[in-house]
């Protein structure tokens, strides 16, 4: 579904390289994990990979079923299928959250070819999607974000994921700033998405979220490069001896 | 050595002074507000318009902007439009000329025209300042209005529309209003082009709350690209009054709209917001001056603009609070999303205290859409264009929402998001 190869990437505003030669293999129905220490690039991948503008790729290429997306604005990437659950969600003040969810799903659907939803249908799914989450009627009346905790914030993440059904998810360290029962929540609703047909990257500082988000395959990403994949024992290995070994190995 | 003090008159001002006089014992009024009348032109004459080196008219050099006044051609037919909200009381002002048979249940109305008649308008027909040159044009030239008088505890619960629609031509009109104690209403003061052609519009609202009066009061100006609109608001505020006053400019081709505000109640309550949206080779200047001149008394003002094509744009915002007007608490800001690289915004924040225990600030930003705003739309899937769309509507949105009523909310969105349809 998704092959990185061999890819350079720089900041467009310093020209800082930030990714170095970095290839990745995610297969469908795949749920791959990207560890790595601060600064080694993490979200930074996961930006170039949704599109954003401040990023360059000067090398390599990104290939999405097959075809190259480095031409693609985010939209269009969206409308695709990929979708980035971010970080740190931005508070849009004087957007709507409901308005916004409509004219996102609205939006992708017609990029795709499809009818757009009813009103009713648009109601029934948001309610459905966000009783699985727990997410409470009042936070989907406020504007986008604006005043929500950090766990609301990445459980609005996730609603926005069950909605759109993205066919490659990536999630930015989902897992920061969630106390263990938001966790939970959380990792349910990722793991209620998984599918032969869909692929999810998460990316993460700690072994805690894989163990309810169970990995197919981990990666440490060092320096903007693969040094290491393996299976999920890999993340346990981390978990215990920390980064220091597998970097040394790799240098 | 004596100045020469009548320099030779633009275009503009002659055509003034000509219009003037080809409506010498047309316009209507008594003895009182005739010599009035005079007196402002006079005055009109020998001060000619304003120049940028006329400080309240620094960015607004209506000597070399107003290039030309349109005759004041004969009243044309025109409709009145669907109030803006359902279910308003719609007094209609027609290409100047008042209905006179309207009502309002609860309220007291006088077309304006009457009160030119038999002098009583005569007192308030003045300029407030030697540089109060709209107050000279429309104490020249107005023909009528409205005045209203909503009785002391009177609460009238549906809006009242003031709607003036015009086709070319020149039309001066005036709507003086009182709300009587504890009193409680929504006005909406629309003014409106309804044909192509250049208009010359000034008009002067007088509002003066009295003790405890509570008054929401809208002016939504959608005047013609070749129009020219000369507003002013005087406003009065008494002992706990309220008033929320909304301003949004959406039209127009050259546009002063001043609002002169005096505080003059303990525990009143100024709430001013202004929504400007410009586009094409417009320019709109919004100028505020403001006293609170009594203590304890507060105020906020937001104002937000939208800058499209080669628009310009001006704010100047002066706050004075008196040396006795202790616990002062005043906040303003002004925030301007610039979308075009040959448009341009000034704003000019002044504040001039008198007293020592007063909260008091402003703030002023100028920016481009936030580039990870954009990025965040964008990324579920929502095209550039509409996702910019949807920035530029939030920021403005976010400050018509404080409006609360939901029928006025909805019904401004509307005029907001149809304006930026055509022009983003």
């Amino acid at each position: 579904m998704l092959e990185i190869k061999n890819l350079h990437a720089r900041i467009a505003e310093d020209g800082t390289e930030i990714i170095r030669g970095l290839n990745l293999t995610v297969k469908a129905g795949e749920i791959a994990a990207i560890m790595g220490p601060n600064g080694s690039g993490k979200s930074t991948l996961s930006y170039i990979l949704s599109g954003r503008e401040d990023y360059e790729v000067t090398e390599g290429d990104i290939l999405y079923n097959g075809e190259s997306i480095l031409e693609l604005d985010p939209a269009e990437r969206a409308s695709k299928g990929i979708f980035l659950a971010f970080q740190y969600p931005l508070e849009i003040p004087g957007v709507a959250t409901m308005q916004f969810l409509k004219v996102a799903m609205n939006e992708q659907r017609k990029a795709r070819g499809e009818a757009e939803l009813t009103t009713p249908d648009f109601i029934r799914r948001v309610k459905e999607a966000a009783e699985k989450l727990k997410i409470d009627q009042a936070m989907l009346r406020r504007p986008l974000n604006v005043g929500f905790s950090g766990g609301e914030k990445k459980r609005a993440e996730i609603l926005q994921m069950a909605l759109l059904e993205p066919k490659l998810c990536i999630l930015d360290e989902t897992d920061s700033g969630l106390d263990i029962d938001a966790l939970k929540i959380v990792a349910d609703g990722v793991n209620a998405l998984k599918s032969p047909d869909r692929a999810v990257i998460v990316i993460t500082h700690y072994q805690r979220l894989l163990e309810y988000i169970v990995p197919d395959s981990v990666h440490v990403l060092y320096k903007g490069q693969i040094i290491r994949s393996g299976d999920k024992s890999l993340a346990l290995q981390l978990e215990e001896n920390g980064y220091a070994d597998i970097i040394g190995e790799a240098a | 050595m004596n100045m020469q003090t009548t320099t030779r008159l633009t275009a503009a001002e002659t055509a003034l002074v000509e219009a003037f006089a080809s409506q010498i014992g047309e316009l209507p009024g008594n003895g009182a507000v005739i010599g009035t009348r005079d007196r402002l032109l006079d005055d009109l004459k020998k001060a000619g318009l304003p120049t940028r080196r006329i400080e309240a008219w620094h960015y607004t050099d209506l000597k070399t902007l107003l290039r030309m006044v349109p005759e004041a051609v004969p009243a044309s037919v025109i409709d009145p439009v669907a109030a803006l909200v359902e279910g308003s009381s719609v007094l209609s002002v027609l290409q100047g000329a008042a209905d006179a048979r309207a009502t309002v249940e609860g309220v007291q109305i006088e077309a304006f025209k009457e009160k030119l008649a038999d002098g009583s308008a005569a007192a308030g027909l003045t300029a407030l300042d030697k540089d109060d040159v709209i107050g000279r044009i429309n104490g020249s030239f107005v023909r009528d209005g409205f005045a209203l008088a909503i009785p002391a505890n009177a609460e009238i619960e549906e809006p009242i529309e003031l709607q003036a629609l015009h086709a070319a031509g020149q039309v001066h009109t005036r709507f003086p209003a009182s709300f009587g104690a504890a009193s409680k209403a929504t006005i909406v003061e629309r003014h409106q082009s309804v044909a192509d052609g250049a208009a010359l519009v000034s008009s002067i609202s007088d509002i003066a709350l009295e003790d405890g009066a509570d008054v929401t009061w809208i002016i939504l100006q959608r005047q013609g690209a070749a129009d020219t609109h000369l507003g002013q608001i005087r406003v009065n505020l008494g002992k706990d009054a309220k008033l929320r006053l909304f301003v949004v400019n959406a039209g127009g081709k050259l546009v002063r709209q001043e609002l002169r505000i005096a505080v003059e109640g303990e525990g009143a309550e100024l709430t001013l917001r202004g929504v400007n949206l410009l586009g094409g080779d417009s320019h709109t200047d919004v100028t505020l001056v403001l006293g609170h001149n009594v203590p304890h008394t507060n105020s906020t003002e937001i104002i937000r603009n939208v800058v499209f094509d080669k628009a310009s744009g001006v704010f100047q915002g002066m706050i004075r609070v008196a040396p006795d007007a202790q616990k002062t608490d005043a906040k303003m800001s002004c925030n301007t999303l610039l979308l075009s690289d040959e448009g341009g915004f000034s704003a000019k924040p002044e504040l001039e205290i008198f007293a020592d225990d007063v909260v008091c600030g402003h703030g002023a930003t100028v920016a481009d859409i936030e580039k990870s705003h954009l990025f965040y739309l964008m990324a579920r899937g929502v095209p550039e264009k509409k996702a910019r769309a949807m920035l530029v509507n939030a920021f403005v949105a976010e400050i018509v929402e404080e409006l609360e009523d939901e029928k006025l909310v909805e019904a401004l969105e509307g005029v907001i998001s149809a304006w930026l349809e055509k022009h983003a």
